[in-house]
């Protein structure tokens, strides 16, 4: 008994050092930003220490005072949030109709949604923004620097990945419990919102979750397709590095102050991430 | 059974933006290749140039060497990241105190954006700044230059590269391993198999559908790295990081080029999709043989 429940603690004792040491080295990176950050330009130049001898204020006060920084910060806020809901939604009724229908082609559509993924981003930068600024033009609005322009492109990677991410749970919901429901008179609307959507909550929370992460990280379009108005926060990140040099204090504060919002979401996340990422490859 | 229309209906809002963001761009990249279009040329205007892009590429020494840099860039880090993270989610199988905790700080740098990844990184290893060189130097006498070294620049990316999306593999696989069955473990273990047998004949087949999915989203992503690797490096020093992504930016924006980047992304495009449908036909097929059983 007593030699049993040794064995044990020795073993929890070795995942805790095991896992502290794979945490640090997970740590390292971040924390050596945030010494940066805490660091003025005369402490950081010589021998780079690990010590935050004086916790220098200003990277961060100067980032928060900026006026670009908070309209970054804002433009991500919303477009990340509502490009996440719209996902989420859209994918939650397509994934159901390709698991449920027998539709022509629906296995060649599934694959196709995700080659919209694969892209090398950097080509269609070029017909986007010709798009954006000539030909998706209505008298004077058009959609190059809005924030709803790029709320919908991103719908172009995070809709595949949703998709794919929630055909594993929709799946693995059993197809007896809509048809009960079909039998006892309710109608499509009423199965989605009535027996799938609680039943795939988890999945659906770490789908939302990851098409946000996805989407508040994009830089390559929002950096092209913007100009003033619509910046998004990882633009503000790039224009840091300029060829006179870079702000490294000012730069690693304003990359802490972006992880705040994504650590928020995932904290919220954690409880259902694992039970929610399954790809479509588990349950059948 | 229930009405077909129903089920397009369902799928209305997606298609068309999809259609409309993804494919018009495609169809025009796809008319692009085929013409001659570079606004520093003699003749700035577009025209059609038969198939004279593509034959380009052919014989692009540049191209070709992103490209094969690129599949041995996605190749490391993929495959470390499977064999990293299938050892870390069997270790979060177990019960220790603490687990929660831990999986949250292994899960922090998914949520960072690769943009902000490749600024970490760059400060952890830009010489007269960053730690790494520094203590490198001083407590092994080791010369670390990813600005100079061709070796030590691809490394530190395959590394960035594990660092950052080693924790989706671990997640996806411990979702898969959490689900699996329990009685054909308590069998093997009745008919006394050894460990390394029960992975290689029992773990490996039931989660071979997980891995070939984590592998193929993945390898995806993999390919089409740009964000973080432009910020750490540039592509330098010289090519030795210009993974296709940062090269077809680079044709297309700084060289303007557009109808060559255009054919160059249509083939990688069209090799990626080669590739991923491999792998997601392997995935069905098993799916499909599944059904039958």
């Amino acid at each position: 008994m007593m030699r049993r429940f040794r064995k044990r603690a020795s073993a929890s004792l070795g995942s805790i050092l095991f896992w502290t040491l794979s945490s640090l080295i997970t740590l390292l990176p971040i924390y050596w930003m945030f010494a940066v950050s805490a660091k003025s330009r005369v402490q950081l130049f010589g021998s780079p220490s690990f010590v935050i001898s004086s916790f220098f204020t200003e990277n961060y006060t100067s980032t928060l005072a900026d006026s670009a920084f908070q309209r970054y910060m804002f433009n991500s806020v919303v477009v990340a949030t509502a490009n996440a809901l719209l996902v989420t939604t859209l994918a939650l009724l397509a994934t159901y109709a390709l698991s449920r229908y027998k539709l022509p082609g629906k296995e060649n559509l599934f694959f196709w949604t995700i080659t919209n993924r694969m892209a090398p981003p950097a080509v269609f930068l070029l017909p986007l923004f010709l798009l954006y600024t000539q030909v998706f033009v209505v008298a004077d609005v058009k959609l190059f620097d809005t924030k709803i322009g790029l709320i919908l492109l991103y719908c172009v990677f995070n809709l595949p990945f949703a998709i794919w991410t929630l055909r594993g749970v929709i799946d693995g919901i059993p197809k007896e419990l809509d048809e009960a429901a079909f039998v006892d008179g309710a109608n499509t609307w009423q199965v989605l919102t009535k027996v799938i959507l609680p039943l795939a909550k988890p999945g659906l929370a770490v789908t939302g979750i990851l098409t946000w992460v996805f989407a508040w990280n994009e830089y390559l379009f929002a950096a092209t397709l913007t100009s003033v108005h619509a910046r998004t926060i990882t633009t503000g990140l790039a224009e840091f590095v300029t060829v006179t040099g870079t702000n490294w204090g000012r730069m690693a504060a304003t990359a802490m102050l972006t992880l705040v919002p994504a650590l928020l979401v995932l904290g919220l996340a954690q409880r259902h991430i694992v039970a929610g990422l399954t790809f479509g490859a588990v349950k059948e | 059974m229930r009405a077909n229309s129903v089920g397009w209906l369902l799928l209305t809002p997606t298609l068309p933006i999809l259609f409309v963001f993804g494919v018009i761009p495609f169809l025009y990249v796809l008319v692009i290749g085929f013409m001659n279009w570079n606004s520093f040329a003699a003749n700035p205007d577009m025209q059609f140039a038969w198939a004279e892009n593509f034959r380009r590429l052919v014989f692009d020494d540049q191209f070709l060497y992103s490209l094969w840099l690129t599949l041995k860039f996605a190749f490391f880090a993929v495959l470390s990241e499977i064999v990293l993270g299938y050892f870390l989610a069997q270790l979060f199988m177990k019960d220790f105190p603490g687990k929660g905790f831990f999986r949250t700080i292994h899960t922090l740098p998914l949520v960072i954006a690769p943009i902000a990844v490749g600024a970490t990184w760059r400060l952890l290893t830009v010489p007269g700044l960053g730690p790494l060189p520094y203590y490198l130097n001083r407590w092994l006498g080791y010369e670390f230059n990813i600005s100079r070294y061709i070796d030590q620049a691809f490394f530190t990316t395959v590394v960035m590269d594990v660092w950052h999306w080693t924790p989706l593999v671990t997640l996806t696989l411990l979702a898969a391993l959490s689900s699996l069955p329990k009685e054909p473990f308590e069998q093997a273990q009745i008919d006394g198999a050894n460990r390394f047998q029960i992975f290689w004949h029992i773990t490996l087949p039931l989660l071979k559908p997980a891995i070939l999915a984590t592998v193929f989203i993945r390898m995806m992503d993999a390919l089409r790295t740009v964000d973080e690797v432009w910020m750490l490096t540039g592509g330098g020093p010289g090519a030795a990081t210009r993974y296709i992504g940062l090269h077809i930016w680079r044709v297309v924006f700084p060289k303007t080029d557009y109808g060559y980047g255009s054919a160059m992304s249509l083939i990688t495009l069209y090799l990626t999709i080669v590739m991923c449908w491999m792998l997601y036909a392997g995935l069905v097929a098993r799916r499909d043989l599944k059904r039958a059983e």
